[in-house]
């Protein structure tokens, strides 16, 4: 058995001796051409002129390329066909591509892209919420507005109202790798690409788009990314585009990189949010009414902003029961980099409002927060079966613009069928919550980090300490599963047995450190009783599976490991029915395991199996496909099951905060996170572990500053401060809740790459919860709390506001 | 100019190197080498870390701002060359795999030659040796877990590299050693230095290129008239008298930290903070004394403890206390032609604390840079000297506040009436590292603090436990 073991990543021993391979590794053919593009200076205005002689007199210089002399548009977004590669006369952003330059080497077309003379009308950027809001400057028409209930008469008529407003900045994804792709330019006109990417089929579309070829006459491979983390579900399209049209005018192989500091520049973030609330509670702090007002910063262009704000009205209710609530969602469109998908997809964000707001309350009343959380949580998990699943839907004709594999594409849903009534234990949206399993996850996590007794010790600390406070919390996370946009949950996948028993796989998700690879291996190998050895890992190849979906939405291993099991059962099956003729048996006869198959008292060898097999002329290659059950959804009136199911996890962590300057440590954190029945304990504890410090550094340190020009001055890891080693909490202890998945997913395991991201949030709250320790006022913290936010809610708390 | 160098244990030979050229590019362009990555291209990820052992022993170094003509004579080992020649992996290769130290693996190489490096010297603080590597995807738990349990493997018999001789050794006068063109030079002597220098004073002096680095990576310029300073030991000299510490503008932070960790335990703990293992091995003091910046660390350091500057331009030398250096943003008290040579300052000085002040702790540029060395006799303030960076143009004094304290009674409000004085001693600016506001307040409460850890009152941070 392959499944459940805490096996290494497939490219460990690839990884520590420098072996494995990204695309800038990739050795290039002779003749290869390096790319770079030229950036503006300025956030908003229109070009006047473009004076290029001198990039193309520069040494290595062998194409520059404008809008004008591009082969079509070269649209790079995701969604709204709006994101031409380069600008021909409007300027969005600063940084914004103007020209694109081919060079015989790297440097030397970074160079050349240093010399372009480029002048310009500005005007007046719209840089920020207020600024977009003052405008009306925005995607579609107006807010998004979801309601249960009635929200404003449920918070009057409560016997306690506050409301409030927290900011939370973006976050650059820092994948390590940065964005890449090279193309090889094949007989014919047809193209061959390697991108860092988390979505090939995107790539292929882009690059097919732009060329004005069909999908078949381009092919994307994608063996490995040097992180992702969403930054690579639509930002790679505009390196592939550019190579392919250099390759395509040139007959040369294009390679494109970008230097670190354009990458900051170029590509988009996570998306900053205001979030404002007004809520009604009681006096043991339950909720009876809420209103949010999210307003999310997207950028010049839509790329995937609006599924990216629908998740963060999705997981404006967290963990808790809201009887009635609005929320209402602002779309806002800024001269800045264009916003985009990153770990987690608007959740954190419309997450940390509702811890705010837990905060707040228990504030307010003098209460435990924990108290609060639990006093509003959804009720326990019930084991009555699930209610059968509505209507089923037909999508609409509307998905003319063309990008349908992309989550900013859209679809109407004409019959929404049976939703759930307004009642107990629905979200916002009307889900069901069925599977909620907080309430022991909280017992085991509080119990086993002395919860009770470190509240405690930490009042006695502040009680004594005059400069340095300490400040514990807790955050639980519920974390929906599915992609939004219904038609993306699907997968497909490619087994080849051959005659010697080797298996070869294939399936359509990538791979960008978070052990995909190696759980679907696993899950293979177990189909077929054989050693994970006997199992050849490969490159995701557009060729090969298509019409994927992106890698995304943590749904990796949900999505693509049931493909691959369906693949894997067709041939097995294909197998015992040959062997079960031979021996006159039934098929079900045939056991295979520990590398055997076995039927009636013979054992074959698993490639003994598999040479009969194929010298019976039975095909041993097959194809498997996966849809996620039960799903439905319309995401404009905000109602349905947009989830399979969701994923839980809790976190405590305590802090130390010092109140002359506003430093702070994470002296320890303890979580528990459910991952259902884990694939792999190992890697899943890596995701967690991983997500937990990404999210706390999200929170912390990492604070992307814009000027009033709208330059962004943060644009390197000297000025962007990621977490490093020592960041980490000094005692640190991650387990897996050890239940299973009540949904029929791939070994009854949970999806595990977003939900732990989250759990960084307890950092945040403790960071509140210390500087709480210094007055009576009530912190109001802002993210990311820097020293210098932390040390101003300080003073704020201190002088009583 | 030529140069040889030990590659993963083989000699190699270049002949008419750009002074530009990076050990980065020239390992995955030229050698194929593909598995030290680049990451930033400045020196802040780690990704393209490897070791570099020379007569001062093993060090793991950032190869995307180290410049080829550095690493004449020194032994080059990369990702490629820990493990061994017959594929057996590390000690630390293996830890890493065991406790999947890895996940989407672009980090790695540079994490597992840092390790090699940390665990051949015997270095156990992973935080320290690791601070400088950058990882996205793993929270670094699994890796520091894996650095544990490599500790106590022996280390690799590959993993001892002889450096060989420089070509200038090889070929003292002319030959080989004499081939590279007049305005690539890489003194032997100090004496050297000064002629060359006074000929030559437009000439860009490089050291551990941790600046020099970006202006080629990140400003893409091209240094034709280049003066190596890696050559020059004369320059790299620390020598003690019974009350001072001469310390060569030559000398790394590495090899300042060790020298004052006894003597002055706060700017130790400062200069571990200021750099990661991989810059601490580059960077020199007298370049980050010389180059003038306002947020420099050493220099608030140095001034608080009376530091004197030794100048030298040809044969002529001058001394002066290290504050008169910086005249403005921008500008310093240096002659063309003139060059930092030394940096004297005192062996004593029990009351100095330096505190700085970052977004995080680690391997971060200051946004505030206090030091203090402040005497009480009989319970009376009998000097002060007090040195910001971050606050203002240069890194400068602020006489209000030592006047504020000294003469008066050591004392809560002593220290309160200075800090009122430090708005008129810095009008600080606002940047993407903090406000002027921040700064300021910062400022005023890091004296605080130092009345606060006086009185023996918890004020670390970093030394609180749960």
């Amino acid at each position: 058995m392959s499944i459940a073991k805490p096996l290494p990543h497939d490219a460990a021993h690839l990884h520590v001796t420098g072996q494995a391979r990204y695309v800038d590794d990739i050795p290039t053919p002779k003749g290869t051409l390096h790319l770079t593009f030229g950036l503006s200076t300025i956030a908003a205005g229109r070009i006047t002129s473009i004076d290029l002689d001198a990039v193309r007199a520069a040494p290595g210089v062998v194409g520059v390329w404008e809008a004008k002399d591009l082969p079509s548009d070269c649209d790079c977004s995701p969604s709204a066909h709006d994101e031409p590669m380069l600008s021909g006369a409007t300027i969005h952003y600063f940084g914004q591509p103007i020209f694109l330059v081919a060079a015989t080497s790297h440097l030397a077309a970074r160079k050349a892209a240093r010399l372009g003379q480029i002048s310009y009308a500005e005007r007046d950027a719209i840089l920020t919420i207020d600024e977009a809001m003052a405008a009306n400057s925005r995607f579609e028409d107006g807010p998004r507005i979801w309601e249960k209930g009635d929200a404003g008469e449920a918070i009057d008529t409560a016997p306690r109202q506050i409301s409030g407003v927290i900011e939370m900045g973006g976050q650059e994804h820092f994948y390590l790798e940065g964005q890449s792709a090279m193309a090889l330019p094949q007989e014919g006109g047809d193209m061959v690409v390697h991108a860092s990417t988390q979505h090939p089929t995107e790539i292929q579309h882009k690059v097919a788009h732009a060329l004005h070829l069909p999908m078949h006459a381009v092919r994307v491979e994608t063996r490995r990314m040097g992180g992702g983390f969403g930054g690579k579900e639509s930002q790679g399209n505009a390196l592939a585009i550019a190579c392919a049209v250099v390759a395509s005018a040139t007959g040369r192989p294009a390679k494109m990189r970008y230097d670190r500091d354009d990458d900051f520049m170029i590509t988009g973030k996570r998306h900053d949010f205001r979030i404002e609330y007004r809520v009604g509670f009681d006096d043991q702090g339950v909720i009876s009414g809420i209103e949010f007002q999210q307003y999310a910063r997207c950028g010049w262009a839509q790329d995937l902003s609006l599924p990216v704000a629908d998740r963060a009205m999705l997981h404006a209710d967290n963990a808790y029961h809201l009887p009635h609530v609005r929320i209402e969602s602002h779309r806002l469109k800024t001269n800045t980099q264009s916003a985009t998908a990153f770990r987690g997809f608007g959740g954190p964000q419309g997450m940390l409002g509702v811890e705010r707001v837990m905060d707040h309350i228990a504030h307010d009343l003098g209460l435990d927060p924990v108290a609060v959380r639990r006093a509003n949580y959804y009720a326990a998990e019930v084991d009555a079966a699930p209610p059968p699943p509505s209507a089923s839907q037909t999508v609409s004709g509307k998905m003319t613009e063309q990008d349908i594999a992309s989550r900013g594409s859209e679809e109407l849903v004409e019959n929404t069928g049976a939703t759930a009534a307004v009642a107990e234990q629905t979200t916002p949206y009307g889900q069901i919550v069925e599977d909620f399993i907080l309430h022991e996850m909280t017992d085991r996590l509080l119990d086993g980090a002395s919860y009770e007794a470190r509240r405690a010790a930490v009042a006695e600390w502040n009680a004594g300490n005059a400069v340095i406070k300490k400040g514990l919390a807790f955050s639980p996370v519920k974390f929906g599963i599915s992609f939004t946009l219904t038609h993306l949950n699907q997968a497909g996948a490619l087994v080849h047995v051959y005659q010697d028993g080797s298996i070869h796989m294939n399936h359509g998700g990538t791979e960008m450190g978070q052990g995909l690879f190696q759980k679907v291996a696993q899950v293979a190998a177990d189909r077929f009783g054989v050693p994970l050895e006997m199992v050849k890992i490969t490159a995701t190849d557009t060729g090969k599976v298509p019409n994927t979906s992106a890698t995304a939405a943590s749904s990796g291993s949900d999505l693509n490991g049931m493909a691959v099991k369906a693949a894997c059962d067709t041939i097995r099956d294909r197998m015992a029915n040959h062997l079960a003729s031979l021996h006159q048996c039934d098929a079900r006869d045939v056991i295979f395991a520990d590398g055997q198959v076995s039927v009636q008292g013979e054992s074959y060898s698993f490639a003994k199996a598999a040479q009969l097999t194929y010298e019976a002329r039975v095909s041993l290659s097959a194809t498997g496909f996966y849809r996620t059950p039960k799903l439905s959804w319309d995401r404009i009136k905000g109602q349905g099951r947009p989830f399979f199911y969701f994923a839980y996890g809790a976190a405590l962590s305590e802090v130390a905060v010092d109140t002359l300057t506003g430093e702070y440590r994470i002296l320890r954190t303890d979580i528990l996170h459910d991952a259902g029945s884990s694939l792999n304990p190992a890697l899943d504890i890596g995701q967690v572990e991983g997500g937990f410090v990404q999210g706390a550094g999200w929170l912390t340190t990492e604070e992307l500053v814009w000027d009033n020009e709208g330059r962004l001055r943060t644009h390197a890891p000297s000025t962007y401060k990621i977490p490093a080693c020592s960041d980490r909490p000094d005692v640190f202890n991650v387990a897996l809740w050890d239940g299973r998945n009540r949904e029929d997913t791939i070994y009854r395991s949970k999806a595990v790459g977003e939900p732990p991201f989250m759990l960084g949030m307890s950092v945040f709250l403790a960071l509140s919860d210390a500087v709480a320790a210094c007055g009576d006022g009530y912190p109001a913290l802002d993210a990311p709390a820097t020293p210098e936010r932390v040390l101003a809610a300080i003073e704020r708390v201190r002088n009583g506001v | 100019m030529d140069i040889t160098f030990l590659l993963n244990g083989e000699s190699v030979e270049l002949r008419d190197v750009s002074p530009t050229a990076t050990l980065l590019d020239w390992l995955r362009e030229e050698r194929g080498l593909t598995g030290t990555k680049e990451g930033c291209n400045e020196g802040d990820c780690g990704a393209c870390t490897v070791m570099i052992t020379d007569g001062r022993g093993a060090r793991s170094l950032n190869a995307c701002i180290l410049l080829l003509p550095q690493l004449d004579g020194s032994a080059v080992r990369t990702v490629e060359g820990i493990s061994g020649p017959d594929g057996t992996l590390h000690p630390v290769q293996t830890a890493m795999i065991d406790h999947h130290g890895s996940q989407c693996g672009f980090c790695t190489p540079g994490f597992v030659v840092s390790m090699a490096v940390a665990h051949l010297n015997g270095d156990t603080n992973h935080d320290d040796a690791l601070a400088g590597n950058l990882c996205r995807c793993t929270g670094y738990a699994p890796i520091t877990r894996a650095a544990e349990a490599a500790t106590n493997q022996p280390v690799p018999e590959w993993m001892q590299d002889t450096p060989p001789a420089s070509l200038f050794q090889k070929y003292p006068s002319g030959g080989l050693g004499g081939r590279q063109p007049p305005s690539i030079s890489a003194p032997e002597t100090l004496d050297d230095l000064a002629t060359i220098y006074a000929a030559r004073p437009d000439a860009t002096l490089i050291a551990g290129a941790t600046d020099v680095g970006l202006w080629v990576t990140k400003s893409l310029r091209d240094l034709d008239d280049v003066i190596f300073l890696n050559r020059c030991t004369e320059l790299q000299q620390v020598e003690e008298t019974d009350d001072t510490l001469r310390i060569g503008a030559g000398v790394t932070m590495d090899r300042v930290l060790t020298a004052v960790k006894d003597l002055h335990p706060s700017y130790a703990e400062m200069i571990r903070r200021y750099g990661s293992a991989q810059v601490r091995a580059a960077a020199t003091i007298g370049g980050n004394i010389a180059n003038g910046s306002p947020i420099g660390d050493n220099p608030p350091a140095l001034i608080a403890m009376g530091a004197t500057l030794h100048l030298r331009a040809g044969d002529h030398r001058r001394d002066m206390p290290l504050e008169e250096f910086f005249i403005d943003y921008g500008k310093q008290d240096r002659a063309k032609g003139e060059f930092v040579e030394a940096v004297t300052i005192p062996r004593h000085a029990p009351g100095l604390k330096v505190y700085k002040l970052s977004k995080r702790f680690d391997q971060d540029i200051s946004a505030v840079c206090g030091a203090f060395d402040i005497t009480v006799t009989d319970g009376t303030v009998s000097a002060a000297r007090v040195a910001f960076g971050g606050m203002a143009g240069t890194p400068k004094r602020a006489p209000a506040v030592e006047a504020a304290l000294t003469g008066k009674p050591w004392s809560e409000a002593t220290i309160r009436a200075a800090m009122a004085m430090m708005a008129e001693d810095y009008t600080p600016l606002s940047d993407m590292r903090a406000s002027a506001e921040y700064r300021l307040h910062a400022a005023e409460n890091m004296l605080l603090r130092y009345w606060h850890e006086d009185q023996g009152i918890a004020s670390n941070v970093l030394e609180v436990s749960a």
